[in-house]
């Protein structure tokens, strides 16, 4: 999936003002470095030499140097100035921040597993709202807050080109907001260590056009479509017999465990298991057979089918658009 | 080498000179015994600092080691070198040994060894509990690498926070002997620094006053202040850690009432300051090296001491910028954010008064000077990143990225390891009785400084093209390849500069130049006495005139009609026999007799250990494992008649 990942590449007006925050905090910050390090060359340049043999200069003992002392109480006052426009300009930002309007919201609540997100979209009418995982739909120039959850140890949500990061603790909750103004993917990862398969707890943010938002928030509210008779069908069974069912949740279906990622339109999504896997038929069958090849440490057993059933699955997994 | 044409250090020697009666009886009452049982029970403070030396500097290697794989796994994208399992041991090996068995020990290491030759006194204060510190850091840390290399390494990361690091998700013994190793090493830097603030106070030579100690010497104590106010901190964390995983308390379970971010408060409360346990002693070794290479003394003496002790102040005031993503109440951010840029201040002062130094001195570019120039180019830039990190906005963005990995290698590295390199060199030959080869030295400082650089910068821009720290592998196309891969090639610069330092430091025992008792003409005191110092360090004690002993003895004895004291007599050479004088002045205060070798500190150590050990598997161990301790406490304070015989025929003398 072509996804922006970038800090100093802000598509929103939350990241928007953090990237002002750093252009400023940049330039003042290499001045002070250039001016420094120009300081030590100078005074490199200018000092005599010498060495262990030379006797040493004791004239300053017991005399204060008033050139010297002017010197550095003006470098710090400077310093001391720049830092004191720093902290303004960063307590100013986090106050921006803070105002920022989240008049007619979406609400998503996210909970974070070891290894994967579980992304529930909590509308007005209980029977509108959905679950996902791995990947959150959202509209363009529309706030969304975000309600986040840990379901196990701590994680942390962040889609650099978007907004910061926040930490999702068990026992806690926490809230984020933020606004997509450009349609695009953009990636995001847990950045907060938990565990084996940290490195491959990636989502995605897709932001669309509001109309192609609600004809996807339709498509996600209904029940799995019926496979066709044949192969399909026979997945479908295949699922609900083996380990599958233990874990996944089918909406429509008698799969309803809530362990692992609701599959009710998995075969819409992007990618499989947290980004690690582009989302294609070899691709999910090699995940199915051996999960731990690709992620070692997921929960997720392996599950030993014939080749055939396993062509069966895929193909009634495909179906869940 | 020559002595040094103007040869002050003979000026302070007219004591017994090397050779007489009562130097050779100094000699025999201070040195430790020979043989096994005698290297166990030595409590000479130059016998003990060496070891310690040598373990951290080994713990330092296996610590590289470790980095080093983890730089070839993250070469390139979807590597199999490593793979998730033993990656996250790696990394947290990694920062539990630099943090807990290399930065802050080492420090404290070269502190015994040069504080009482600095302060011209025979040795540390409690010299029985300094050895007794050693043992317990070297068995807690073997501790931690045995279980490594049995595959039962940590893998929680150096921080461990929980729930991760709990019982239900961390199941196991790895996490409860890192949380037993952490305690061990923390009550080692305890003991130390009880150590090194009395000797600091109390051990000094006559005439040295609060305003004319080295500022080494005020970064060490300063430093042991600190330490005395962070470790019982994550004492505390890495305590109730194990006692929610050994005997079912909750302190960390939200589930029952506990807090998972309880323990990240207590953590960071002492790992921020820890920061600048490893930084401070990196500054004394500056304002110990610049006025020597600059043939001047220190600029601003009053203000270094006064930065020095405001940074200690603020550094406990900054943890929670470890925690902005925590989501916390906004005025107590703003509060934090102000705090941890303005700790900027106090160091800007050193670094402007070192320039200043500089700017009016006359410079022998030696290598101890060369890592010290190093040290300016890399902390600076350490520092602003710094003041990045400090602003919750920018925080929210970088914070948990590669950004942060670089930021604090800049800031650790180049605030301490740099400094660290060029007290190496500068004071090798004090240790040793030669020079290490400055040629090495060169290559040494130059592949170091461009391995760095090259190993690190990258990883400022990885951090902001969105990589998470901690991750064992990522996907390619992200942007990260080839940051990567340079991040690597610097990494094995590093390793070859390091091989490079172990290559000069083992040739130069034998083959270094003859250092004489002062081969860079410095000024203070350890320079005085031969290299490698007698066992009692001064066969007679100096008495101080001025910040620079050295240098300012010729001078005040000219400015003077008479001549004035430069030594102290009168002390017994048949007994341990030390001069305490007072707090502010240094004026003698108190003839005190110090005790003699006992291996009663080591068994002591063994028993504790024991029972650390014993306690990672049974809360019983700390019932059972308390007798022998008792015991050996016990035996390790009772009085010996020849003691006791010597105080009370010191307290005949007049």
């Amino acid at each position: 999936m072509d996804s922006l990942h970038h800090v100093l590449a802000p598509f929103g007006p939350q990241a928007g003002h953090v990237h002002a925050l750093w252009m400023l905090t940049l330039a003042v910050c290499g001045l002070v470095f250039a001016a420094v390090l120009a300081a030590l060359l100078i005074a490199l340049m200018r000092a005599g030499r010498g060495n262990a043999q030379s006797a040493p200069d004791l004239s300053t003992v017991g005399r204060p140097e008033p050139g010297r002392r002017h010197a550095v109480a003006a470098a710090l006052a400077a310093s001391t100035l720049l830092l004191l426009v720093l902290i303004a300009a960063s307590i100013f930002t986090d106050r921006a921040l803070a105002r920022m309007s989240t008049d007619g919201a979406l609400r998503l609540e996210v909970t974070a597993h070891q290894w994967w997100w579980e992304v529930r979209y909590v509308e007005p009418q209980v029977a509108d709202s959905f679950i996902t995982a791995n990947e959150i739909h959202v509209p363009t120039g529309r706030p969304v807050i975000v309600t986040l959850k840990a379901d196990d140890v701590i994680h942390s949500f962040w889609v650099p080109s978007l907004a910061g990061k926040k930490d999702l603790i068990p026992g806690r909750t926490t809230t984020m907001n933020f606004r997509a103004d450009r349609e695009g993917v953009y990636r995001g990862q847990c950045a907060e260590f938990c565990g084996s398969q940290h490195a491959l707890m990636a989502f995605f943010v897709v932001a669309d056009a509001p109309e192609r938002y609600q004809a996807w928030a339709a498509a996600q509210r209904s029940p799995a479509p019926e496979p066709p008779p044949g192969p399909p069908l026979r997945g479908r069974e295949i699922f609900m017999r083996s380990s599958c069912a233990m874990c996944h949740a089918i909406d429509g279906t008698p799969a309803q465990a809530v362990r692992g990622p609701n599959l009710t339109h998995m075969a819409s999504r992007g990618t499989l298991a947290a980004g690690s896997l582009s989302n294609t038929p070899d691709d999910l069958k090699r995940w199915i057979a051996d999960p731990q090849q690709i992620k070692p440490g997921t929960y997720m057993p392996a599950t030993q089918l014939s080749s055939e059933d396993m062509d069966a699955l895929v193909g009634y997994l495909q179906t869940l658009r | 080498m020559d002595q040094p044409r103007h040869a002050p250090a003979s000026r302070l020697k007219d004591g017994p000179g090397p050779g007489s009666r009562e130097a050779a009886a100094l000699d025999a009452t201070w040195r430790d015994p020979p043989g096994v049982m005698g290297w166990l029970s030595a409590v000479n403070h130059k016998a003990i600092a060496r070891r310690f030396i040598v373990t951290t500097f080994g713990f330092f290697v296996a610590g590289g080691l470790l980095a080093f794989v983890m730089r070839l796994q993250l070469a390139r994208p979807g590597s199999t070198l490593v793979g998730p399992d033993l990656y996250n041991q790696l990394f947290t090996m990694h920062g539990s040994t630099m943090m807990f068995l290399f930065a802050v020990p080492v420090m404290q290491a070269v502190t015994i060894y040069l504080l009482p030759l600095m302060l011209g006194t025979r040795s540390v204060a409690f010299p029985r509990l300094n050895a007794f510190a050693y043992w317990i850091f070297l068995f807690g840390g073997l501790m931690l690498y045995v279980v490594f290399f049995l595959g039962a390494g940590p893998d929680v990361g150096w921080f461990s926070y929980v729930p991760l690091a709990g019982p239900d998700f961390s199941p196991g013994k790895r996490t409860d002997f890192w949380a037993q190793m952490i305690t061990f090493t923390e009550l080692s830097a305890l003991v130390e620094a009880i150590v090194v603030i009395t000797t600091v106070f109390k051990l000094r030579a006559p005439g040295m006053t609060l305003n004319r100690i080295p500022l080494f010497a005020w970064a060490m104590l300063v430093t042991a202040f600190m330490i005395l106010f962070a470790m019982p901190s994550v004492m505390l964390a890495s305590t109730t850690l194990i006692t929610d995983r050994l005997v079912g308390t909750h302190f960390y379970n939200p589930a029952e009432g506990g807090d998972a971010v309880l323990w990240q408060h207590l953590f960071w409360f002492f790992g921020h300051p820890e920061v600048y346990l490893i930084f401070l002693p990196g500054l004394g070794f500056i304002s110990a090296i610049i006025p020597t290479f600059a043939r001047r003394p220190m600029f601003g003496y009053t203000a270094m001491v006064l930065a020095l002790i405001a940074t200690a102040f603020l550094a406990f005031g900054l943890w929670v910028h470890h925690m902005f993503a925590v989501n916390l109440p906004e005025l107590g951010k703003s509060f934090f954010t102000a705090a941890s840029m303005l700790i900027a201040i106090p160091s800007a002062v050193q670094i402007f008064c070192w320039i200043a130094t500089l700017w009016s001195g006359r410079l022998d570019f030696k290598t101890p000077l060369l890592f010290v120039l190093g040290f300016f180019f890399i902390l600076v830039l350490g520092g602003m990143t710094g003041i990045m990190l400090a602003s919750v906005p920018l925080d929210l963005q970088v914070h948990d990225s590669y950004f942060v990995v670089a930021h604090l290698h800049y800031v650790l590295i180049g605030g301490a390891v740099f400094p660290l390199f060029g007290a190496f060199y500068y004071w090798y030959p004090k240790v040793t009785g030669r020079l290490m080869s400055e040629r090495l030295g060169r290559w040494n400082f130059w592949l170091f400084f461009i391995g760095f650089n090259v190993a690190f910068f990258p990883m400022h821009l990885l951090g902001l093209r969105g990589m998470p720290r901690r991750v064992y592998t990522y996907q390619a196309g992200l942007g990260w390849d080839t940051l990567n891969l340079v991040a690597t090639v610097g990494a094995v610069v590093i390793a070859v500069s390091v091989l490079l330092f172990m290559v000069n430091a083992v040739r130069s025992l034998r083959r270094g130049a003859m250092a004489g008792a002062n081969p860079w003409g410095a000024g203070t005191l350890e320079w005085a006495t031969e290299s490698p110092p007698p066992p009692c360090n001064f066969h007679a004690i100096p008495v101080v005139h001025g910040r620079e002993p050295l240098w300012e003895a010729p001078r005040a004895e000219a400015q003077r009609s008479s001549p004035a004291f430069t030594h102290v007599g009168g002390l017994a050479a048949d007994t341990r026999e030390l001069l305490a004088t007072t707090v502010l002045d240094a004026r003698p205060d108190l003839r005190v007799n110090f005790p003699d070798p006992t291996i009663w500190p080591f068994v002591s150590a063994v028993a504790v250990t024991g029972l650390f050990i014993g306690s990672v598997f049974t809360p019983w161990a700390v019932v059972w494992g308390s007798i022998p301790i008792a015991i050996a406490l016990t035996a390790w304070f009772w009085p010996r008649r020849s003691e006791t015989a010597v105080h009370l025929s010191l307290e005949r003398k007049p």
